[in-house]
């Protein structure tokens, strides 16, 4: 179909100025609706269309680059001198010396310059003018509320995340952290994962001050308490390492495979020792071994975490305690929960497990006993932290409430020894002071979204660095109130430990007569009854316990109709009641069981 | 009066706690000290420095003062300089506490 419309116009009227007029509508051409085209098509039915009632709007976001900074030393080489002089010359320099003293303005100078000066002096010799008027004044204990804020988050830098698994604090200072990293998950390690672990300076997040390349990624990382250039660690293939800072990235001696652990070595120590090159270290395998990092080819010790020191029974162990005032003695959590006090120097194999403390229903994840208190010690595993006495080995003498959360890690303030510190799954720090409250903690933190692995707190008490599963490691300044020791607070918490080891005790004692009296209950009616038809007598004995309680059920239904000659429409009451008769039916019941 | 000098820088050093006397001239040279060469260039580079930005300070914000004197009270000493056209003398006092 062809439309056509024509206009026609004068040949002289052409490049005339328009001039526009209103008209009526005109009608030039009229397609009838052909039905044929029709056949053509499918209606759509239904239609949709997606329609915003309200305004649209799109996301957009903007990513910042990060600033990074770093620090880089100059050269500085003596100038200002004359050209003719050479500050190497040592005749040069002494001549020109000699020529400037003799000036007229030096001599005028000096003599004005040290009257001055020697006021000064004698001023700060005459009076401390910076002093310190109400040192000896006791500031007022602020009862301010514990906080805590974060000073620092170090980052895993590398792509593939791994946990923080260990930290550790330089020895001299709280200026860097070790931190070791690995990815605990069973076989879940990708090849492309990096290895490394690293040291961080506190104050640069920016970027790890040194990098440390094991062969098998760290477990545990421990600076040497004598030598801070010294870090040990276990690897998760169970091989015990040590770095030298000095001597860069690699390890400067490992021990050989088949003399290590057979497990992740979940703990390396550093004892005590004058040379300060002695450690040891545990691992799930159940074995704990000594070593000599001058002598890293065998164990210089050897022990199974058994009471029979048997291999094949040990118990593995994911952590250790050792306290430099007990060389000879250490402790080990679990993976059964138990916690092994052993003494390393004991006369026999078979004294070298002293005691077994148990009371955790999962792996023990850490122990230390109390800075000031060695005989009490801190445990954390499953769902609760734990405080033990030595001398309590059924119960520990305190705990914290079950947690909803899996417990990580935890430690004490080393400086307050009411205080410790707990991590959990759920991304929280909690800090308990026992002698604040005893049921809950005194601040609870949460420090990432995701579960904490490990804690560490700085020698000072005020600093914490906790590491979580996805890498990065938080560091937390403590509120003054949680870092200094309040005056009498060492009598108290001695009081504490005390009232709750005599509390147990009793306890213990009491548990025990019960125990002893019902073991000989049960030796007499077990003579009494001795041979004669038992089990007859039961099931009698049951029948007619069935109908008693029959009976009673019955009766209680008769005395409530006749209690209520009339529906009632209270429906609470009706509900009321018979929930009471259901109470009392189970009571019977469990009479029944009894 | 060149031995005026010594006498009076002499008298400086025997005051109580004084560790260290320097002389340093407008370019930071030192020309007379009592502690050894690297300590005293090291002193005398760095006070030298930091005494014409004081300077300059005092006199940015107020060009008709001038420094008189710097006391730098610091952990374990106070370095004290007095300032002068040509000349910059240094006094290292030992904290009498500490």
């Amino acid at each position: 179909m062809e439309i056509v419309y024509v206009y026609t116009k004068k040949r002289s009227e052409f490049g005339r100025q328009c001039n526009f007029s209103d008209r009526a509508a005109e009608l030039h051409v009229d397609i009838p609706p052909d039905d044929n085209v029709l056949e053509d098509f499918i209606e759509r039915n239904p239609v949709d269309i997606g329609i915003q009632c309200v305004q649209e709007m799109s996301e957009h976001d903007a990513n910042t680059e990060r600033f990074e900074t770093n620090v880089r030393g100059i050269n500085h080489t003596e100038g200002g001198w004359p050209k003719d002089v050479n500050p190497n010359e040592l005749e040069q320099v002494t001549r020109y010396r000699k020529k400037v003293e003799k000036d007229e303005v030096y001599i005028s100078a000096v003599l004005q310059l040290g009257n001055s000066m020697e006021h000064c002096i004698k001023q700060n010799n005459a009076v401390d003018i910076y002093e310190e008027y109400f040192e000896n004044v006791d500031a007022e204990i602020i009862d301010e509320a514990a906080t805590a804020k974060t000073i620092n988050v170090f980052r895993d830098p590398n792509d593939i995340k791994r946990t923080a698994t260990h930290i550790s604090w330089y020895p001299d200072g709280p200026r860097k952290l070790a931190v070791a990293y690995c990815n605990l998950v069973f076989q879940s390690t990708s090849p492309e994962t990096s290895m490394e672990s690293y040291i961080w300076d506190v104050e640069n997040p920016n970027k790890p001050e040194m990098t440390i390349k094991p062969v098998s990624p760290l477990t545990c990382l421990e600076y040497n308490p004598k030598d801070a250039h010294i870090l040990l660690g276990g690897c998760y293939n169970g091989q015990i390492a040590y770095w030298d800072t000095r001597k860069g990235s690699q390890p400067v001696e490992l021990t050989p495979i088949e003399q290590s652990h057979r497990d992740p070595a979940y703990k390396t120590i550093w004892i005590q020792s004058k040379t300060g090159t002695e450690c040891f270290s545990t691992s799930t395998d159940g074995q704990v071994l000594w070593w000599d990092i001058r002598k890293m080819g065998e164990p210089t010790d050897k022990m199974y975490l058994d009471k029979k020191q048997e291999f094949h029974n040990a118990q593995g162990a994911y952590c250790l305690e050792y306290e430099p005032t007990m060389p000879t003695k250490f402790m080990a959590g679990t993976e059964q929960g138990n916690i092994i006090s052993c003494n390393r120097k004991a006369k026999t194999p078979l004294d070298k497990i002293a005691a077994v403390f148990t009371g955790h229903i999962g792996p023990v994840y850490a122990l230390q006993r109390n800075p000031q208190f060695t005989k009490n010690f801190l445990s954390v595993g499953d769902w609760c932290a734990r405080i033990w006495s030595e001398d309590i080995r059924e119960s520990s003498i305190m705990w914290t409430k079950q947690y909803s959360s899996y417990l990580t890690d935890g430690c004490w303030s080393p400086i307050r020894p009411a205080v410790f510190f707990i991590t959990k799954m759920d991304g929280t720090l909690d800090v308990w002071d026992i002698i604040f409250k005893q049921n809950n903690p005194t601040l609870t933190l949460q420090v990432c979204d995701c579960p904490l692995y490990s804690l560490r707190v700085q020698e000072s008490g005020k600093l914490i660095a906790t590491g979580s599963q996805d890498g990065t490691t938080t560091l937390l300044e403590l509120s003054e109130g949680l870092y200094t020791m309040g005056r009498n607070e060492k009598n108290l918490v001695t009081n504490m430990f005390e009232r709750e080891t005599r509390r147990e005790k009793i306890l213990d004692t009491r548990h025990k007569e019960i125990r002893l009296k019902e073991r000989t209950k049960e030796g007499k009616t077990e003579g009494e009854e001795g041979g004669e038809k038992p089990k007859e007598e039961v099931v009698e004995e049951e029948e007619n316990l069935y109908t008693k309680a029959e009976k009673e059920f019955f009766d209680i239904i008769s005395s409530e109709k006749k209690k209520q000659p009339t529906p009632n429409n209270d429906f609470s009451e009706v509900e009321k009641k018979e929930n009471d008769i259901n109470s009392s039916d189970a009571n019977d019941e469990s009479e029944k069981k009894d | 009066m060149a031995a005026e000098v010594e006498e009076t820088l002499k008298r400086i050093q025997s005051h109580r706690g004084v560790t260290g006397t320097i002389v340093v001239n407008s370019e930071g040279i030192p020309i007379k000290t009592t502690l050894d060469n690297s300590t005293t260039v090291q002193y005398a580079s760095l006070i030298h420095s930091l005494t014409a930005k004081a300077r300059s300070t005092v006199r940015d914000i107020d060009p008709s003062n001038d420094l008189k004197f710097l006391r730098i009270r610091s952990r374990k000493n106070e370095i004290m300089c007095a300032p002068d056209k040509e000349f910059l003398l240094i006094v290292i006092q030992q904290d009498e506490q500490s």
